[in-house]
């Protein structure tokens, strides 16, 4: 670390600060500045020239005077210290404690901004996680390793689901340590107590490390807070061999950041004013999640994200949903009709389901019986629409079937307890009550076997 | 002729873009920059200062280190030891760098691609004696690479001459020499197994040639109704979640090319993996060995620099056209061309170039023609008849397809096949839209298909198509009106196009009889679709109402039948096609007598 300061600044501009007559300094270097009260900010080496550099700085240049501003260098890049104390603890976006506890002491500090995974060095992955939520058992399961991203948008109970994962995630027949980072971008007060109290209330606190910045903090912050959480994350994943569960809240404030540092850097923007970098920088948060050979860890990355708006088409979601392996949409429709959780099913996916369910990992009839669900109930939906136009009373006996499925499907399947913890069994017997309302000959997607095995009129 | 490399030091460095000073430095010309050795690449110059590009992460790197000119342009090296390996956008090798480094790409790491030790058992080619003249591409000899792929080592493409020595029979590694050449200056080259090749070259060849016969992918919906030609071009667009990274792996599966080339750029990690585990476990349906055999793999996933995304698709297609060069089919996929193309745009916008639509430099659409011409069928430089197929993914944004890569690559490429996202939530796969798609070499393909399976092909496929242009325009009317409104006929057509859905287009890559269709089965389970329709219409003229044939158990049992033989059991769906024609001969029979009685 360099004890000189320069007082060189020549110029300060939205969260940017440029200094002059300074030595080569490195790019991403860490840097302190110190104002006119004697209160220390935080930056970053953003642009790096033979005797200028621009510095991005993460508490803002409000109230920054360029006579009196005082620049240290501290020619490291931004890390994090990391130990087993980490857990149970509460920090921000830069790692600082903000538990009023002290901060971590150790020797281990490393770069938040780690080197990309080897596709080499990947495993597949393919252990099944029940969540007890049968819409994503059944429909979208997730496994250890994968990035499944809830799409939500204000109002919807998206912070209520991703807290009923947390509490009741787990591998059958398996009780591996589990630990959960929470990470969490430009929160309200209510939405970052809630989660306190959940991960209070259901007595994971002890294994919990959170990431917290909330509505009123830095924006800037919000740039490095989750890869301060991943880099926890791999440290816990792959030193300390835990199955790591990572919850980032909400992924649309992060990008909001992104943008509005972006605009002041002036780079040219893409689509709705956001750069055109976004897909890579999006990445490079959500890659970090997976299963590395030789490593009994695993990080499993659930992203929360607003819908601007409720459009999936938005960059944010888009660019999300072209990463991520998968998405669980919620509906405002159905969370209007009562139901929780408000799974829509048509647009949501799991891309790691096909190789983690069925026979040997939950039950043979599941791959048929997910596709079977969803083929009848894009029909009973177009159906629904028909009968909205036509009257219902005009319908086919063979149509109306289609119509108590659906409603059937939504009051029965789809909607559960918050406390409701449904084992796959279950989930997949609830299923078969639905399809059995259907003769063995309209089920095209499940096969002979299955039909005598787990329908009822056959049974 | 040695050259000096040239010295020079960094001027100032943001993010991959690095202005450095190096006087005499080329553009094009390959650099390494900082203490590390960063990998780079000149992209303009400017007096004595200049601006790379930079494959890896800058971080932590300052103004005043060190800089070092290459002396060449970023190249490939071609030889064996290529298939059944993944490389990285520069082609780094990553099995190696994980032997070597671990779970992480370090920086400034730069293994050779192709193994040195490896000894190769070469046998030279019997027509070639010393003091022959050779021209390029010349064949000097076989390699053995994988038990698929007789490795064919050619002369590189800028050398030819007088042979004045070939190596005997024999073991040898990738730096002894084979073969020695001399030009017409009098020089002398040593030829090894492997030569180099820069990237954003295209290798040259005698002549173009049209494509001839079709890909065969084993997809119904691929091969029967919007075919692809050995040696053309391909775009497959369409939002996330609709099904394009199956599509490719289906294609990268079952293919009947000898070669397959597969760039992950800028996508996800685990895709890769997935092919890395299974194609060693999946079984090649041409020769009965494993996929991995024929098979190399591209990866520059999402998070890896995006510098050397802009890069991986020129390593493709470069090794792509040197397994043209042998006189190979070859089959490359990008998957994905929009990522490559927003490497571009971040490039072109770090450089303040003035940005066109939706941020993407005035050059997208040049680059991009440029990039799909390089497929092809040819007649190489020794005759022989090689060709490189193009398949690229397109992921636009909102999956709007008037946007600007989508746009400009639809210009270029011959074959659509486009990916909609109804289909896809209907869980209807492969979601390939039939209304969307095209495919400009239906002509040629017919006479493939006339010729080696059925000379009703074209008859037929046309027959499906209309069906299902007709299944729109009535299923809009039952949209606003009710079923009640159509006559049966119009109702036997919604159920013949419901039957060509779930009988033919549907195929499940999950299923293991389903996943390839041999083009024998897939017609014949068109032409039983089409038969049971044609019969059932005839029936309808009979006056037999519609709920009756709906409801016959033989249609339930139609859909099923693409599961239930698999691509050796033709001859089985014969024998349900005439099971199926006389339950109608028997409704038939029982209505015409009902019609005598009656008149």
């Amino acid at each position: 670390m360099s004890a000189k300061e320069y007082r060189t600044a020549s110029s300060a501009r939205g969260g940017l600060l440029t200094v002059a007559d300074v030595p080569n300094i490195a790019f991403g270097d860490r840097v302190h500045i110190r104002d006119q009260q004697g209160n220390t900010r935080n930056g970053q080496v953003i642009r790096s020239a033979n005797d200028e550099v621009l510095i991005q700085v993460f508490e803002g240049t409000a109230e920054l005077d360029l006579e009196s501003t005082w620049v240290r260098f501290l020619d490291e890049p931004v890390e994090i210290a990391l130990s087993p104390e980490i857990l149970g603890r509460i920090f921000n976006g830069l790692g600082e404690p903000r538990d009023y506890r002290p901060p971590i002491v150790s020797n281990l500090r490393r770069s938040i901004s780690a080197a990309a995974f080897n596709p080499a060095a990947r495993t597949y992955p393919r252990e099944f996680i029940q969540t007890g939520v049968s819409t994503i058992d059944g429909l979208n399961s997730l496994v250890r390793g994968q990035k499944l991203p809830i799409f939500s948008a204000s109002g919807l109970p998206h912070n209520r689901l991703a807290a009923q994962i947390v509490r009741q995630a787990k591998l059958p027949d398996d009780d591996s340590r589990f630990s959960v980072v929470f990470a969490a971008m430009g929160v309200s007060y209510a939405d970052a107590r809630f989660f306190e109290e959940e991960f209070a209330s259901s007595g994971v606190l002890g294994n919990v490390v959170m990431f917290v910045n909330m509505a009123d903090d830095p924006p800037v912050e919000r740039l490095t807070l989750p890869r301060m959480a991943l880099t926890a994350a791999e440290y816990l994943a792959f030193d300390l061999d835990r199955h790591v569960l990572v919850v980032m809240t909400d992924m649309t404030h992060y990008a909001e950041a992104l943008r509005e540092v972006a605009t002041a850097k002036g780079d040219v923007p893409a689509r709705k004013g956001y750069p055109g970098y976004l897909y890579s920088d999006l990445a490079e948060i959500y890659e970090r999640s997976g299963r590395i050979k030789d490593r009994h860890g695993s990080i499993t990355l659930v992203p929360v994200l607003s819908m601007p708006s409720d459009d999936i088409t938005h960059p944010i979601p888009d660019l999300t949903g072209y990463i991520t392996e998968g998405q669980i949409v919620l509906s405002r429709e159905l969370h209007n009709q009562g139901i929780y959780p408000p799974v829509h099913i048509s647009p949501s996916l799991s891309r790691l389901m096909k190789d983690g369910i069925g026979k040997d990992f939950t039950r043979e009839d599941h791959p048929h019986v997910s596709n079977q669900l969803y083929a009848l109930y894009a029909r009973a939906l177009e159906t629904r629409n028909l009968a909205s136009i036509i009257g219902a009373d005009e319908l086919s006996a063979r149509d109306r079937r289609y119509l108590e499925f659906a409603d059937a499907f939504e009051q029965r399947f789809v909607q559960q307890g918050e406390d409701e913890d449904r084992s796959i069994d279950e989930t997949l017997n609830l299923a078969w009550d639905l399809l059995s309302t259907f003769p063995p000959q309209a089920l095209t997607r499940v096969n002979e076997t299955e039909i005598a095995k787990y329908h009822r009129q056959s049974a | 002729m040695t050259q000096e490399k040239k010295k020079g030091t960094i001027q100032e460095i943001n993010g991959p873009i690095v202005t450095i000073r190096l006087p005499g430095v080329q553009n094009g010309e390959q650099v390494r920059i900082g203490s590390l050795g960063l990998y780079g690449e000149v992209i303009s110059l400017e007096g004595d200062e200049a601006l790379a590009q930079i494959y890896e992460s800058t971080e932590m790197v300052r103004p005043g280190e060190p800089v070092e000119g290459l002396g060449h342009p970023l190249s490939v090296e071609l030889g064996p030891g290529l298939i059944g390996g993944i490389f990285d956008g520069v082609q780094r090798p990553l099995e190696a760098m994980f032997l070597k480094a671990g779970d992480q790409i370090p920086r400034g790491l730069s293994p050779l691609p192709l193994d040195r030790e490896k000894l190769w058992h070469f046998v030279p080619s019997d027509n070639l004696e010393p003091n022959m003249p050779i021209i390029n591409c010349a064949r000097l000899g076989v390699v053995q690479e994988t038990e698929t792929v007789e490795h064919r080592i050619i002369v590189p493409p800028d050398i030819e001459g007088e042979l004045i020595e070939l190596a005997p029979e024999g073991d040898y590694n990738l730096e002894e020499t084979i073969a020695q050449v001399r030009d017409r200056h009098g020089q002398v080259h040593h030829l090894k197994l492997y030569h180099r090749w820069p990237v954003r070259k295209p290798r040259p060849y005698e002549s173009r040639d049209n494509g001839i016969e079709p890909l065969i992918t084993g997809q119904r919906i691929l091969d029967t109704f919007f075919p692809l030609l050995k040696g053309s071009k391909c775009a497959v667009p369409g939002p996330f979640g609709a099904g394009k990274t199956v599509v490719q792996h289906q294609v990268a599966r079952w293919a009947n090319a000898d070669i397959v080339i597969y760039v992950g750029c800028g996508e996800r990690g685990n895709e890769l993996v997935d092919v890395l585990d299974s194609f060693p476990k999946l079984k090649d349906p041409y020769t009965g060995r494993p996929l991995m055999d024929r098979t190399l793999l591209i990866a520059n996933t999402s998070n890896m620099p995006v510098v050397a995304r802009e890069a991986s698709i020129y390593v493709g297609i470069t090794i792509a056209e040197y397994y043209r060069d042998q006189g190979y089919d070859v089959v490359m996929l990008a998957d994905s061309t929009s990522r490559w193309a927003e490497a571009l745009r971040e490039v072109s916008g770090r450089l303040g170039q003035m940005p066109v639509e939706e941020g993407y430099p005035a050059y997208l659409a040049s680059r991009l023609a440029a990039f799909y011409e390089r497929a092809g069928r040819v007649e190489t430089m020794d005759c022989g008849k090689g060709s490189v197929t193009l398949i690229g993914a397109v992921s636009p944004p909102g999956g709007d397809f008037s946007e600007p890569v989508t746009s400009h690559t639809k210009e270029i490429i011959q074959t659509f096949w486009a990916l909609s996202k109804e289909l896809a939530d209907a869980r209807h796969y492969p979601a390939i839209d039939w209304v969307d798609s095209f495919s400009a070499d239906v002509g040629t393909a017919a006479e493939w298909w006339h010729e080696n399976i059925d000379r009703g092909w074209e008859k037929r496929r046309a027959q499906a198509l209309a069906m299902l242009a007709r299944d729109a325009e009535l299923s809009r009317i039952v949209n606003l009106v009710g079923p009640e409104a159509l006559s049966s006929a119009q109702r036997w057509v919604l159920e013949g196009a419901a039957l060509v859905k779930d009988g033919v287009l549907q195929q499940s890559a999950l299923d293991p009889v389903d996943t390839f269709s041999s083009p024998e089965k897939q017609f014949m389970l068109l032409d039983l679709v089409l038969t049971v329709y044609d019969e059932g219409a005839a029936l309808i003229e009979l006056g037999v109402p519609v709920q009756e044939l709906s409801e016959m158990p033989v249609l339930a049992r139609l859909r099923r039948c693409k599961e239930l033989y698999d691509s050796s059991q033709v001859d089985q769906l014969k024998a349900f096609r005439d099971e199926a024609l006389s339950d109608f001969k028997a409704i038939h029979s029982e209505y015409a007598q009902r019609g005598e009685q009656t008149a």
